[in-house]
């Protein structure tokens, strides 16, 4: 809750450090002092900033994001337009993306030293220093010039789309941003899971004679879901980033690209408005993995 | 230990009953060999790059002298065209143009290495920022009452909680962008993480004998802060100073590449993929997509490489930790 609030300022403060006044931007230099003054008492910019601030943020948590100023359309309208797209591929990348990497990771380690154990290593070690443009690129290279299939332009959006050109468009941005996830969460959740197995009680169990299978599966693998569950949601609060960089890639409409063109027109309520969406998503992930982390160790909970 | 006497014991050696006096011995700073104990604190062990370390250490050391000696060295301007007389988007490699030609027909390796100093000195000037920014407050954090301690660290944890590309798309919404308005926010972004990292470090330390020790030898706080905490905090810092450097390269590019970070004609790696994704789009020659996107790739693995390798010497454990 602080730390929603605490967002919220930065954000606001953030966008109101603007040099000039925003109605003089709007109206150009023609303007007369009055047609500026009916402008500002239309924006609500005529009352201080900590009144501004108050209205700007109930008016956000009762859904009411303003006017955009480039366009005059309310921002709402715009996000109902386009974050279908968004939230599909995000959706489909958490959902195919985070099994599959947990998958490899952990079977990663309960082999470590092996030779897959250390291919899978070295990869996830230079996926997590490659920007998601090179892996994008790399994937249309492969997919669309050598195979010729799928798409490096996403034309249009979910809504207007059969089955078949769903999977041919969206298959590689989807694809992108499973790397960009897998990168962490395999090398995270392969240190969790050995971390485990390097405990005492798991040393106890192989003295004891009990079968590989049932000490992974029943003594190393219930004990690492809280720090999984934790890598998990950290992971799926940094795909905000990869989503921004996937969309514009792509050249998809989605809600990243709309916080980019409200960053070049200098949209402040529109970047005000997604940015606040953005980090809460964000802040409420990070709170997940704090939460999972809590839950699975009664430790952490009674700190000494 | 101690079977290792530090080789010279420097003529000034600093008086140590005097806390006042020190100062202009700490101030001097670096001066590792003034310091009898000091030969103790860091063992001077020197590690041996492995193969791997090597390469990166080798494509890291091209790189940087490209970056400094790339407008000498590129066969063309930043913004001439290496054919003007027959304009053509995408041509492939060619004679006189060996990575082929951009969007605008320039020539992709001129403006390669344009780039390279640009996007280099953009992240290596933001990360020192943050290290300046981070260490400062950090070690203040440490040492300085509870009060101002959890001041700053929440003010830090806000800024903790946000996305660093969100932090990054707000300032350039409100100040527009510029290359030292980029290193003024990747700086300040990325010194939330080095400012933990540095607290965490130096509370670790504080409360180790050895600073008891020179606390009761009547040590003033500077001399605790410089030579004691302070290089005992260097490697894992350094270390960290890497792979800080990996993601403020990694942010600075996503920036260009969102049109947000340097701006046209300007060459830097990031805007140069943005600026040729048409190449894709219409299946023209695709290296000027490619090849800045690869001078990154390499760049950052190469610094991930080194780093590696450093930390599975010495200062790893701290890294690690946290």
């Amino acid at each position: 809750m602080v730390t929603t609030i605490a967002v919220s300022l930065i954000i606001f403060i953030g966008t109101q450090i603007l040099p000039g006044d925003v109605a003089q931007i709007r109206l150009g230099q023609s303007a007369t002092d009055e047609n500026l003054a009916v402008l500002r008492a239309r924006l609500g910019l005529d009352v201080p900033y900590y009144v501004q601030y108050w209205r700007w943020l109930t008016g956000f948590v009762q859904g009411d994001f303003g006017v955009s100023l480039a366009s005059d359309v309310p921002i709402t309208q715009l996000i109902a337009q386009r974050y279908e797209n968004t939230v599909y591929v995000a959706v489909l990348t958490a959902l195919i993306g985070v099994p599959v990497s947990l998958a490899l990771g952990i079977f990663a380690a309960m082999f470590p030293g092996s030779l897959y154990d250390r291919i899978l290593t070295m990869v996830s070690v230079s996926l997590v220093a490659t920007p998601e443009f090179l892996t994008a690129t790399f994937l249309v290279l492969l997919f669309v010039f050598a195979l010729g299939v799928g798409n490096a332009v996403v034309v249009g959006s979910v809504a207007d789309k059969n089955w078949l050109q769903l999977i041919t468009h969206f298959a590689l941005p989807i694809t992108t941003l499973c790397f960009v996830i897998a990168s962490q969460l395999i090398r995270m959740s392969r240190a969790s899971v050995l971390n485990v197995m390097n405990s005492p009680y798991i040393e106890m169990a192989i003295l004891k004679g009990v079968p590989r299978q049932r000490i992974i599966f029943r003594h190393a693998l219930l004990n690492a879901i809280g720090p999984i569950v934790n890598v998990v949601a950290l992971n799926l609060a940094y795909l905000v980033t990869g989503v921004i960089v996937v969309e514009i890639y792509f050249g998809y409409p989605g809600l990243a690209t709309l916080i980019v063109q409200g960053v070049q027109t200098r949209d402040y309520v529109l970047v005000q408005g997604l940015g606040m969406i953005f980090c809460l998503i964000y802040v409420v992930l990070v709170m997940v993995a704090d939460i999972a982390a809590l839950a699975s160790n009664p430790r952490l909970r009674h700190p000494k | 230990m101690t079977d290792q006497p530090s080789k010279k014991p420097s003529p000034k050696a600093p008086p140590v009953i005097h806390g006042k006096t020190d100062r202009h011995y700490a101030a001097d700073g670096g001066d590792r060999q003034a310091f009898d104990e000091l030969a103790d604190v860091i063992p001077k062990h020197r590690f041996r790059f492995s193969v791997t370390g090597w390469v990166g250490l080798v494509v890291v050391v091209v790189w940087c002298l490209v970056a400094i000696l790339g407008p000498l060295l590129a066969p063309y301007g930043e913004n001439e065209l290496p054919f003007p007389e027959a304009y053509a988007e995408f041509q492939a490699p060619q004679v006189g143009a060996w990575l082929g030609t951009d969007v605008a027909d320039r020539d992709i390796l001129s403006r390669l290495m344009y780039g390279a100093g640009r996007t280099i000195g953009i992240s290596l000037a933001a990360t020192m920022l943050a290290y300046l920014i981070g260490v400062v407050l950090g070690i203040t954090a440490a040492v300085s009452s509870p009060k101002i301690d959890m001041v700053i660290s929440r003010i830090n944890d806000a800024f903790l909680s946000l996305p660093t590309i969100m932090l990054g798309l707000v300032v350039v919404a409100a100040v527009g962008s510029s290359i030292p308005i980029l290193i003024c926010t990747a700086g300040v972004i990325y010194a939330t993480l080095v400012f933990r990292l540095a607290r965490a470090l130096a509370q670790d330390i504080i409360v180790m004998d050895f600073v008891e020790v020179a606390h009761l030898r009547g040590e003033g706080l500077w001399w605790i802060i410089s030579r004691e905490i302070w290089p005992n905090a260097a490697i894992p810092l350094l270390t960290d100073f890497g792979l800080r450097l990996i993601y403020v390269i990694l942010f600075v590019s996503s920036l260009s590449f969102l049109g947000l970070g340097v701006q046209p004609p300007q060459a830097d790696w990031g805007s140069m993929v943005r600026e040729n994704l048409g190449a894709l789009q219409y299946g023209k020659s695709i290296f000027s997509v490619l090849t800045p996107a690869i001078a990154i790739a390499s760049l950052t693995v190469a610094i991930n490489l080194i780093v590696d390798d450093i930390s599975a010497h010495g200062g790893g454990r701290f890294t690690r930790k946290l």
